[in-house]
């Protein structure tokens, strides 16, 4: 919704491009990679109706730190199908959109309602969402034994400030019901390996604040701030700054400056020293902090106005996380990892 | 517990200017107008390096940090080993 509110707060709400775009993009770091490709095409029916549908591919190879210390390195593929319908009417714009998720041992399914509504004039945007998740949880050799619910309900608002400053406010509650854990993933009780247990609700609140302004020669800044709580006594603070400018009339370049600091679930240890009815080392819900550099590029390689505009475009990032409460069991030390991420893609509108 | 008073308050100040934003609209009129809107739509002023990527991006995150939510890319699909 955010992306939908900036996109469109320029101008009066008007229906997307219609587009193709062809991603590949790499996640390493840790002993994981997982890349793949992906693509989305978009396409407008008599100026009322843009349709839009995707394909995108997580090839994953983990030899990460628990897998290494627990199970066996392993390989797999997620395959995700998306679709979405947007409509405009004045000064509303309604958006359809589902997918489905497919691993070998993980279904996910989800549909979603989002509803844009310009005010004051198009000087502001609200928007209101609402999305439905059904999954199917599943483990090699025993096949699919539990499932998971999912509810996220989104309110947004996007303020143009003046003719070079916008800002924007997002809030989203998610709440999940079932198994929420892995099958596979083991905590530390008195140094011996048990299955984690896993509370089988949970809800979070996130509150974030954007902003971007033009500088006027041909370049922007933009920051952002997020903070997040939820039931399982998890608290997160985000913070963004970004800076964009061209050169020439062809290449647009970003830096990016990211950080992220987390405490620990309820019921996160490390090695607990006394079993309790909820317990798991996942890293993921442990303390850390990440702090993430990165920058992105585009450039124009073709343009005929009012006909099409094609782009080519790479993303680099290099985040360094480093974890508060996780040991690395094969040194003793606390854990930390770099991980690069890369994405390349062509983006051709129409 | 300070960061939820922080949270709190936040909320009421914004509830404050939405509600006197809505309850003005009769006497402040927007001092944008469309056509000096231009800047705001040139591809500078976006974040987003594009659908997929976006939801790349935040997949990456999703996968490797405990919060969620208020991005504005819909998710989807777990991959969260």
């Amino acid at each position: 919704m955010g992306g939908l509110l900036a996109a469109s707060s320029g101008r009066a709400l008007t229906l997307p491009e219609d587009s193709v775009e062809a991603l590949f993009h790499m996640y390493k770091g840790g002993g994981l990679t997982a890349s793949g490709p992906a693509v989305l095409v978009r396409k407008s029916l008599a100026d009322k109706v843009s349709l839009s549908g995707s394909y995108y591919v997580d090839s994953v190879s983990s030899a990460s730190v628990d897998v290494i210390t627990t199970a066996s390195p392993y390989k797999e593929k997620r395959t995700e199908y998306g679709f979405g319908a947007d409509y405009v009417y004045r000064d509303s714009q309604i958006t359809l959109s589902g997918s489905n998720s497919k691993e070998p041992d993980y279904t996910a399914n989800s549909m979603g309602l989002d509803i844009a509504q310009e005010v004051f004039g198009g000087m502001t945007t609200i928007g209101l969402g609402y999305t439905r998740g059904a999954d199917k949880v599943g483990q090699k050799g025993i096949g699919f034994f539990d499932n998971a619910k999912h509810w996220q309900y989104r309110f947004g608002i996007t303020q143009i400030l003046s003719p070079r400053w916008i800002a924007s406010a997002n809030f989203e509650a998610i709440s999940d019901s079932g198994y929420l854990g892995s099958p596979y993933r083991v905590a530390r009780v008195f140094g011996a390996a048990i299955p984690e247990r896993v509370p089988r609700t949970r809800s979070s609140r996130a509150l974030k604040f954007r902003t971007s302004h033009d500088l006027g020669s041909r370049n922007a800044v933009h920051a952002e701030y997020r903070y997040f709580w939820d039931t399982w006594a998890i608290k997160a603070h985000t913070a963004e700054l970004g800076y964009s400018r061209y050169f020439g009339d062809l290449w647009l370049a970003d830096a990016f400056l990211r950080f992220y600091s987390q405490k620990h679930a309820l019921f996160y240890s490390d090695n607990a020293a006394a079993e309790s009815l909820y317990i798991s080392r996942n890293r993921q819900l442990s303390t850390f902090n990440s702090i993430g550099l990165g920058g992105k590029v585009s450039y124009t390689w073709k343009r005929v106005p009012g006909k099409y505009e094609i782009k080519a475009n790479g993303a680099y990032e290099l985040v360094q996380y480093k974890f508060k409460d996780y040991t690395d069991i094969r040194s003793g030390g606390t854990y930390s990892l770099n991980a690069n991420v890369l994405q390349l893609s062509i983006t051709a509108t129409f | 517990m300070n960061a939820c008073r922080i949270l709190q308050s936040a909320s009421a100040i914004g509830a404050l200017m939405l509600a006197s934003m809505l309850s003005g609209c009769a006497s402040v009129e927007p001092w944008v107008k469309p056509y000096e809107r231009e800047r705001l739509a040139d591809p500078i002023m976006k974040t987003s390096g594009g659908a997929l990527a976006d939801k790349h991006r935040e997949h990456v995150r999703e996968v490797r940090e405990a919060s969620r939510g208020a991005n504005g890319v819909q998710g989807g699909g777990c991959g969260c080993k």
